[in-house]
């Protein structure tokens, strides 16, 4: 039986096996076989494109990161609503009790990053 | 298949749902609280959550000699068990809770770090910490395992913009979610290997679960070993512990290490008896590991706080000595929860110290700084005396009677090298626990001492439980011993 799971899985593994074949063929085969130019330009990030400016590591706003902080938090809130709506009549009054407490008390974390101002954006 | 309500009586779980509720109560209290009435709020804070630690205390001491469970599926298998092993860890808990407001209110108006977060942020991790006893589902072992984690990760970070208490955040941080990798690989595992992630029904099927079983059950131990700081994974403890506010290292090195040996012995004496003979001999090599490695590095540290983190590292080694024991000897977990009950105050007590020592945050923290103590504020130079002591298990303290249980329980199982090396390593750590006692009777200096009388209640306190412990250790192991004999029972009977 432990062998018919191994079978299942080949098709995943012929799949990994030729994804890692051609990524290490294709860089190699770039670097041994292409022209070989040393000019700044074709080493610029973009070649033919944008001068780059600056540097790559940069302060970025702190916003952005609250933003991204509190969009997961209300991604995982709506992971656990879609399966409790596709079960509601299941789980019948229960689930709705259970789902409720689990909202207000989410709803109150919100209340809480509104007061504090985490959602003002200047 | 049909769904069924599960039983729930909520009674049961009130002593955590009271610490956690009370949490959000204060946190919405504060968003109505107007700009001129901060101060007072964040006077009252430290009180108000006392009130809501001493409500749960006195649930949970209600509750004390109840066994059963809530939370009970449609098969009878409850999520949340109540016995007196998990009474007895909510007690320690909760007055690990009360014992770091009374040494951190003073201090942490003192450092200008007096935010009212840092008491609700310790209520959510006391509620986790009191999950991680009760759980009876690796699930919930996962999310009281987060629940107590996250906050602390947050009150490392506590004295930002400072950097090392940022690098300590970051670092709990890092390291803390790695371990919850292992923890849920283990899970996963075990769910794969036995088919439930009920503790009994773990137990049932972990026999028939082959290597995958084992792989599991390794995953989880490793998972672990971070949460308690077990060498090889000990390596943040001590940049943790130094960085983040001394308040917060005394409050996790109590804390979320006797958390972590609360779900590690429910899980191993309950779910996981059928491997005891794989598991009992790698905690034996890995709690030597660690009683050496703690130990000896601790000797070389100049900075107090990095050396009691290598000291709370070497004491996860003895607590480990005393897991180890359990399948061979009755007095294996009883002996683990009497020793982390005196670990409790005796640690406490000394970062109680710290605290009145510490000048600004991490100033004053370095040994020089505890040059003539003992001419500067004698009491205090005392009651250190005491808990340096105690932690190196000299007679008669609470730390030597839990040494004695847990040398006792080890040599039951006939783990006589085990006890060997725990001997010879607490020979070891006398050297630099009384080099502090040195420094502070036999040198002289100067500097402040900041001691505010909630301070030297708490110290006058741990110094009381901490002589009573080792004067009369009998009654309370008779009380350990009853906190334990309901966990063993339930193996027999499940």
């Amino acid at each position: 039986m432990d062998n018919q799971i191994l079978i299942d899985y080949l098709p995943i593994a012929v799949l990994l096996g030729i994804s890692i074949f051609f990524a290490v063929l294709l860089p190699v085969l770039s670097l041994t076989l292409g022209p070989k130019q040393g000019a700044k330009r074709n080493l610029a990030p973009y070649e033919s494109g944008m001068t780059a400016i600056g540097e790559a590591q940069r302060r970025l706003p702190v916003k952005f990161y609250r933003i991204a902080v509190l969009f997961i938090l209300f991604d995982v809130d709506i992971i656990l609503l879609v399966p409790w709506a596709v079960t509601f009549r299941k789980l019948g009054l229960y689930g709705l009790y259970a789902m409720l407490i689990f909202m207000v008390i989410f709803i109150l974390g919100d209340a809480w990053v509104w007061k504090k101002g985490v959602l003002e954006w200047d | 298949m049909e769904f069924q309500v599960p039983t729930i009586n909520i009674l049961l779980i009130a002593p955590a749902a009271i610490v956690a509720g009370w949490g959000v109560l204060l946190m919405l209290i504060e968003l109505f609280i107007s700009d001129e009435a901060q101060e007072q709020w964040r006077q009252i804070v430290p009180g108000l959550a006392l009130v809501g630690l001493a409500l749960a205390f006195i649930q949970t001491v209600g509750l004390w000699g109840y066994d059963g469970g809530t939370f009970i599926l449609a098969d009878g298998h409850p999520m949340i068990v109540v016995d007196n092993f998990a009474t007895f860890l909510n007690i320690i808990f909760l007055l690990t809770g009360a014992l770091t407001i009374f040494i951190s209110v003073d201090f942490l108006r003192r450092t200008g770090l007096e935010r009212p977060e840092f008491y609700m942020l310790m209520l959510f991790s006391i509620s986790g910490m009191m999950l991680m006893g009760m759980a009876n589902d690796l699930i919930l072992v996962f999310l009281a395992l987060e629940l107590l984690s996250i906050p602390l990760y947050i009150m490392s970070g506590l004295a930002w913009p400072r950097t090392d208490s940022e690098e300590s955040a970051m670092k709990y941080f890092l390291l803390g979610a790695f371990s919850s990798g292992f923890l849920v690989y283990g899970i996963a595992l075990t769910y794969g290997a036995t088919g439930t992630t009920q503790l009994p029904g773990v137990m049932a099927g972990i026999a028939n679960g082959g290597s995958l079983a084992l792989a599991g059950a390794a995953l989880l131990l490793v998972g672990f070993a971070f949460k308690v700081a077990a060498v090889p994974f000990h390596m943040w403890t001590p940049d943790v512990y130094q960085g983040a506010p001394t308040a917060v290292t005394a409050f996790m090195s109590v804390g979320a290490k006797v958390g972590g040996f609360a779900a590690m012995l429910r899980i191993l004496i309950i779910a996981l008896p059928g491997l005891g003979d794989v598991w009992a001999p790698a905690l034996a090599v890995l709690s030597a590991l660690t009683l050496i490695v703690g130990n000896v590095v601790a000797l070389v540290q100049p900075n107090i706080k990095r050396m009691l983190a290598y000291s709370s590292i070497a004491h996860a080694g003895y607590i480990l000595i005393a897991v180890a024991s359990a399948p061979a000897s009755p007095d294996g977990v009883s002996a683990a929860l009497f020793y982390m009950f005196a670990y409790l105050f005796s640690n406490m007590g000394a970062f109680a110290v710290v605290i009145a020592i510490e000048r600004k945050t991490n100033e004053g923290v370095m040994l020089d700084d505890y040059k003539g103590l003992a001419k500067r504020h004698l009491g205090l130079a005392l009651a250190m005396a005491f808990f340096m002591l105690s932690l190196t298990g000299v007679p008669p303290t609470g730390g030597f009677s839990g040494k004695f249980f847990v040398f006792k329980a080890a040599i039951e199982a006939n783990l006589i090298w085990l006890t060997i090396v725990g001997v010879i390593t607490s020979a070891i750590s006398g050297y630099y626990y009384l080099r502090v006692v040195y420094t502070m009777f036999m040198q002289d200096g100067d500097g402040e001492v900041a001691a505010p009388e909630a301070l030297k209640w708490t110290v006058g306190f741990a110094v009381l439980v901490t002589a009573v412990l080792g004067f009369i250790p009998g009654p309370w192991f008779d009380i350990a011993r009853q906190a334990a004999l309901q966990g063993m029972q339930m193996v027999a009977g499940g």
